[in-house]
Protein backbone atom coordinates (compact mmCIF):
# COMPACT_ATOMS: atom_id res chain seq x y z
CA UNK A 1 0.00 0.00 0.00
CA UNK A 2 1.53 3.59 -1.25
CA UNK A 3 0.43 6.69 0.50
CA UNK A 4 -1.55 9.03 -1.69
CA UNK A 5 -0.22 11.51 0.43
CA UNK A 6 2.75 11.24 -1.92
CA UNK A 7 0.85 12.92 -5.11
CA UNK A 8 2.96 16.08 -5.93
CA UNK A 9 6.31 15.13 -4.03
CA UNK A 10 9.36 16.57 -6.29
CA UNK A 11 11.35 13.83 -7.40
CA UNK A 12 14.11 16.02 -8.52
CA UNK A 13 15.51 16.65 -11.89
CA UNK A 14 18.50 15.92 -14.41
CA UNK A 15 20.18 18.02 -17.44
CA UNK A 16 20.98 17.00 -21.17
CA UNK A 17 22.58 17.71 -24.01
CA UNK A 18 20.63 16.25 -27.28
CA UNK A 19 23.57 15.01 -28.89
CA UNK A 20 23.63 14.16 -32.58
CA UNK A 21 25.41 10.67 -32.14
CA UNK A 22 23.22 9.84 -29.60
CA UNK A 23 20.23 10.27 -31.14
CA UNK A 24 21.68 8.54 -34.74
CA UNK A 25 22.54 5.32 -31.77
CA UNK A 26 19.24 5.62 -30.33
CA UNK A 27 16.95 5.82 -33.97
CA UNK A 28 18.95 2.74 -34.47
CA UNK A 29 18.72 1.07 -31.25
CA UNK A 30 14.35 1.74 -32.36
CA UNK A 31 15.60 -0.09 -35.56
CA UNK A 32 14.16 3.32 -37.53
CA UNK A 33 16.11 3.62 -40.55
CA UNK A 34 14.44 7.45 -41.41
CA UNK A 35 17.36 9.22 -43.59
CA UNK A 36 16.01 12.02 -41.57
CA UNK A 37 17.90 10.91 -38.17
CA UNK A 38 21.51 11.28 -40.62
CA UNK A 39 20.82 14.94 -41.43
CA UNK A 40 22.75 17.79 -39.68
CA UNK A 41 19.35 18.99 -38.08
CA UNK A 42 17.27 15.98 -37.24
CA UNK A 43 13.76 15.61 -34.54
CA UNK A 44 14.42 13.63 -32.32
CA UNK A 45 12.51 9.66 -32.30
CA UNK A 46 10.07 9.98 -29.60
CA UNK A 47 11.01 8.17 -27.31
CA UNK A 48 14.72 9.51 -27.29
CA UNK A 49 14.58 11.00 -23.58
CA UNK A 50 14.64 7.76 -22.25
CA UNK A 51 17.86 8.14 -23.00
CA UNK A 52 18.45 10.34 -19.68
CA UNK A 53 15.89 8.11 -17.78
CA UNK A 54 18.40 6.56 -15.80
CA UNK A 55 20.89 8.81 -15.11
CA UNK A 56 20.69 9.84 -11.68
CA UNK A 57 19.62 13.01 -10.48
CA UNK A 58 21.54 15.14 -7.72
CA UNK A 59 19.12 13.90 -5.47
CA UNK A 60 20.16 10.53 -5.39
CA UNK A 61 18.21 9.02 -8.60
CA UNK A 62 14.88 7.47 -9.67
CA UNK A 63 15.20 4.59 -7.48
CA UNK A 64 16.81 5.75 -4.38
CA UNK A 65 13.94 8.55 -4.44
CA UNK A 66 11.01 5.48 -5.38
CA UNK A 67 12.54 3.81 -1.64
CA UNK A 68 11.51 6.80 -0.53
CA UNK A 69 8.39 6.72 -1.46
CA UNK A 70 7.04 3.27 0.00
CA UNK A 71 7.75 1.23 -3.24
CA UNK A 72 9.42 -1.96 -3.36
CA UNK A 73 11.35 -2.08 -6.02
CA UNK A 74 11.24 -5.88 -6.46
CA UNK A 75 7.85 -5.80 -7.18
CA UNK A 76 7.79 -2.61 -9.58
CA UNK A 77 6.90 -3.18 -13.03
CA UNK A 78 7.25 -0.51 -15.56
CA UNK A 79 3.23 -0.56 -16.74
CA UNK A 80 3.04 2.14 -19.69
CA UNK A 81 4.86 5.61 -20.97
CA UNK A 82 3.15 8.75 -22.25
CA UNK A 83 4.57 11.82 -23.99
CA UNK A 84 2.65 15.31 -24.99
CA UNK A 85 5.10 16.84 -26.94
CA UNK A 86 4.75 20.73 -26.74
CA UNK A 87 7.53 22.19 -28.68
CA UNK A 88 10.34 20.72 -30.59
CA UNK A 89 13.40 19.27 -29.43
CA UNK A 90 16.67 19.12 -31.83
CA UNK A 91 19.99 18.29 -31.77
CA UNK A 92 22.01 21.18 -29.94
CA UNK A 93 19.36 21.87 -27.37
CA UNK A 94 19.89 21.59 -23.63
CA UNK A 95 17.03 19.87 -21.97
CA UNK A 96 16.69 20.05 -18.02
CA UNK A 97 13.93 18.06 -16.42
CA UNK A 98 11.97 18.50 -12.99
CA UNK A 99 9.72 15.67 -12.00
CA UNK A 100 7.00 14.78 -9.40
CA UNK A 101 4.37 12.04 -8.45
CA UNK A 102 1.18 12.93 -10.11
CA UNK A 103 -1.13 10.08 -9.43
CA UNK A 104 -1.67 6.73 -7.14
CA UNK A 105 -4.33 4.88 -8.02
CA UNK A 106 -5.31 1.25 -6.58
CA UNK A 107 -6.32 -1.32 -8.74
CA UNK A 108 -7.92 -5.32 -7.43
CA UNK A 109 -5.53 -7.74 -9.87
CA UNK A 110 -7.21 -10.25 -11.96
CA UNK A 111 -5.15 -12.86 -9.78
CA UNK A 112 -5.85 -11.45 -6.52
CA UNK A 113 -3.78 -9.06 -4.36
CA UNK A 114 -3.95 -5.25 -5.10
CA UNK A 115 -2.01 -3.51 -7.66
CA UNK A 116 -1.05 0.40 -6.80
CA UNK A 117 -0.39 2.81 -9.52
CA UNK A 118 1.96 5.38 -9.10
CA UNK A 119 2.44 8.28 -12.16
CA UNK A 120 5.83 10.20 -12.29
CA UNK A 121 5.33 13.41 -14.41
CA UNK A 122 8.42 14.53 -15.64
CA UNK A 123 8.42 18.23 -17.30
CA UNK A 124 11.24 18.95 -20.25
CA UNK A 125 12.46 22.11 -20.46
CA UNK A 126 14.53 23.62 -23.40
CA UNK A 127 17.49 25.96 -23.13
CA UNK A 128 14.82 28.98 -24.16
CA UNK A 129 12.56 28.57 -20.99
CA UNK A 130 10.46 26.98 -23.25
CA UNK A 131 8.31 23.69 -21.99
CA UNK A 132 8.64 21.18 -25.04
CA UNK A 133 8.06 17.87 -23.58
CA UNK A 134 5.89 16.78 -20.43
CA UNK A 135 6.37 12.17 -20.08
CA UNK A 136 4.61 10.28 -17.68
CA UNK A 137 5.94 6.81 -16.68
CA UNK A 138 3.36 4.28 -14.51
CA UNK A 139 5.00 2.17 -12.31
CA UNK A 140 2.82 -0.82 -11.11
CA UNK A 141 3.88 -2.47 -7.75
CA UNK A 142 1.84 -5.71 -7.37
CA UNK A 143 1.09 -7.16 -3.60
CA UNK A 144 3.67 -9.91 -4.60
CA UNK A 145 6.85 -10.49 -6.43
CA UNK A 146 7.20 -10.07 -10.48
CA UNK A 147 7.14 -13.45 -12.00
CA UNK B 1 13.47 14.99 -46.18
CA UNK B 2 11.42 13.73 -43.31
CA UNK B 3 9.11 10.69 -44.66
CA UNK B 4 5.43 10.65 -44.31
CA UNK B 5 3.19 8.23 -46.29
CA UNK B 6 -0.42 9.57 -44.51
CA UNK B 7 -1.80 12.78 -45.61
CA UNK B 8 -4.98 14.26 -43.69
CA UNK B 9 -7.43 13.76 -46.81
CA UNK B 10 -6.69 10.25 -47.49
CA UNK B 11 -7.58 9.17 -44.01
CA UNK B 12 -10.91 8.25 -42.84
CA UNK B 13 -12.35 7.62 -38.91
CA UNK B 14 -12.00 3.88 -38.89
CA UNK B 15 -9.43 3.25 -41.42
CA UNK B 16 -7.40 0.27 -40.09
CA UNK B 17 -3.50 -0.35 -41.22
CA UNK B 18 -2.88 -3.86 -40.80
CA UNK B 19 -0.01 -4.16 -43.93
CA UNK B 20 3.22 -2.75 -42.07
CA UNK B 21 5.69 -4.94 -42.74
CA UNK B 22 6.32 -7.52 -39.65
CA UNK B 23 9.95 -7.17 -37.67
CA UNK B 24 11.00 -10.83 -37.40
CA UNK B 25 13.42 -13.30 -35.36
CA UNK B 26 13.94 -10.38 -32.85
CA UNK B 27 17.20 -11.29 -30.72
CA UNK B 28 18.89 -10.32 -28.23
CA UNK B 29 21.41 -8.40 -29.78
CA UNK B 30 18.24 -6.10 -30.57
CA UNK B 31 17.69 -5.74 -26.39
CA UNK B 32 21.73 -5.01 -25.54
CA UNK B 33 21.58 -2.37 -28.49
CA UNK B 34 18.43 -0.67 -26.99
CA UNK B 35 20.09 -0.85 -23.40
CA UNK B 36 23.36 0.57 -24.39
CA UNK B 37 21.11 3.61 -26.28
CA UNK B 38 18.74 3.93 -23.15
CA UNK B 39 21.03 3.33 -20.32
CA UNK B 40 18.75 1.13 -19.06
CA UNK B 41 20.67 -2.14 -18.03
CA UNK B 42 18.69 -3.89 -15.92
CA UNK B 43 20.22 -7.36 -16.29
CA UNK B 44 16.40 -9.04 -17.30
CA UNK B 45 16.82 -7.58 -20.34
CA UNK B 46 20.57 -9.51 -21.21
CA UNK B 47 21.28 -11.89 -18.38
CA UNK B 48 19.55 -15.09 -18.86
CA UNK B 49 21.37 -16.88 -15.63
CA UNK B 50 19.38 -13.80 -13.79
CA UNK B 51 16.07 -13.92 -15.65
CA UNK B 52 15.61 -17.59 -15.74
CA UNK B 53 16.77 -17.73 -11.80
CA UNK B 54 13.68 -15.26 -10.82
CA UNK B 55 11.25 -17.59 -13.40
CA UNK B 56 11.39 -15.99 -16.87
CA UNK B 57 11.83 -18.57 -19.60
CA UNK B 58 14.80 -16.09 -20.86
CA UNK B 59 15.76 -12.30 -21.50
CA UNK B 60 13.16 -10.47 -22.55
CA UNK B 61 13.03 -7.08 -23.88
CA UNK B 62 12.49 -3.39 -22.17
CA UNK B 63 9.07 -2.45 -22.73
CA UNK B 64 10.41 0.93 -24.26
CA UNK B 65 12.58 -0.96 -26.89
CA UNK B 66 8.86 -2.52 -28.32
CA UNK B 67 7.66 1.19 -28.24
CA UNK B 68 10.32 2.66 -29.66
CA UNK B 69 9.97 0.11 -32.43
CA UNK B 70 6.35 0.79 -32.39
CA UNK B 71 6.91 4.83 -32.13
CA UNK B 72 8.88 4.46 -35.57
CA UNK B 73 5.79 2.80 -37.25
CA UNK B 74 4.43 6.24 -36.21
CA UNK B 75 6.70 8.63 -37.13
CA UNK B 76 6.73 6.19 -40.67
CA UNK B 77 3.47 7.14 -41.26
CA UNK B 78 2.73 10.47 -39.54
CA UNK B 79 6.23 12.28 -39.73
CA UNK B 80 8.96 12.58 -37.08
CA UNK B 81 8.17 16.15 -36.04
CA UNK B 82 4.38 15.25 -36.12
CA UNK B 83 3.23 13.28 -33.30
CA UNK B 84 1.30 15.51 -30.55
CA UNK B 85 1.09 12.88 -28.17
CA UNK B 86 2.02 9.46 -27.86
CA UNK B 87 0.60 6.39 -24.98
CA UNK B 88 1.71 3.03 -24.53
CA UNK B 89 0.46 0.12 -21.90
CA UNK B 90 2.99 -2.89 -21.61
CA UNK B 91 0.96 -6.07 -21.41
CA UNK B 92 3.08 -9.11 -22.42
CA UNK B 93 6.93 -9.45 -22.99
CA UNK B 94 8.84 -9.60 -25.55
CA UNK B 95 11.02 -13.14 -25.84
CA UNK B 96 13.98 -13.36 -28.40
CA UNK B 97 13.19 -15.06 -31.48
CA UNK B 98 9.50 -13.57 -31.79
CA UNK B 99 7.81 -11.40 -34.60
CA UNK B 100 6.46 -8.36 -34.37
CA UNK B 101 3.41 -6.93 -36.25
CA UNK B 102 2.00 -3.52 -35.49
CA UNK B 103 -1.48 -2.12 -36.21
CA UNK B 104 -3.23 1.12 -36.13
CA UNK B 105 -6.70 2.70 -36.63
CA UNK B 106 -7.90 5.97 -36.94
CA UNK B 107 -10.33 6.67 -34.17
CA UNK B 108 -11.17 10.64 -34.59
CA UNK B 109 -10.29 13.11 -37.46
CA UNK B 110 -10.54 16.72 -37.02
CA UNK B 111 -9.39 20.30 -36.63
CA UNK B 112 -7.43 21.65 -33.94
CA UNK B 113 -6.68 25.08 -33.94
CA UNK B 114 -4.97 25.56 -37.67
CA UNK B 115 -4.07 22.02 -37.03
CA UNK B 116 -5.47 18.68 -39.16
CA UNK B 117 -5.30 16.31 -36.53
CA UNK B 118 -5.76 12.50 -36.28
CA UNK B 119 -6.21 10.22 -33.58
CA UNK B 120 -5.48 6.64 -33.36
CA UNK B 121 -5.15 2.89 -31.92
CA UNK B 122 -1.88 1.34 -31.51
CA UNK B 123 -1.47 -2.51 -30.72
CA UNK B 124 1.71 -4.45 -31.06
CA UNK B 125 1.72 -8.54 -31.45
CA UNK B 126 3.96 -11.17 -31.35
CA UNK B 127 3.51 -14.24 -33.62
CA UNK B 128 2.18 -16.34 -30.40
CA UNK B 129 -1.07 -14.07 -30.36
CA UNK B 130 -0.05 -12.36 -27.41
CA UNK B 131 -0.27 -8.25 -27.13
CA UNK B 132 2.94 -6.86 -25.77
CA UNK B 133 1.53 -2.94 -26.24
CA UNK B 134 -1.63 -1.36 -26.97
CA UNK B 135 -1.13 2.41 -27.34
CA UNK B 136 -2.78 5.64 -28.78
CA UNK B 137 -1.04 8.50 -30.56
CA UNK B 138 -2.39 11.84 -31.72
CA UNK B 139 -0.92 13.51 -34.71
CA UNK B 140 -1.52 16.49 -36.95
CA UNK B 141 -1.23 15.19 -40.44
CA UNK B 142 -0.12 17.14 -43.38
CA UNK B 143 -2.21 17.91 -46.19
CA UNK B 144 -2.15 17.30 -50.40
CA UNK B 145 -1.56 20.25 -52.05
Amino acid sequence: MVDKSIIGTEMGGSHMLVEQGKVREFAKAILDDNPVYLEDDPPVPPTFTMAMAHWPAPSGGQGQGLSKLGLDLMRVLHAGQEYEYLGEIKVGDKLTTRSQISDVSEKEGKRGGTMTFVTSETTFTNQRGEDVLIARTILVQTSKAAS
Amino acid sequence: MDRVSAHFEDLTEGDEITDWPPIENISRSHFVRYAGASGDFNPMHHDDTIATKVGYPSVFGHGMFTAGVLSHYLTDWVGAGNVRKYAVRFKGQLYPGRTLTIKAKVTKKYKDGDENRIDADLEVVDDQGSVLITGSATAALPSRG
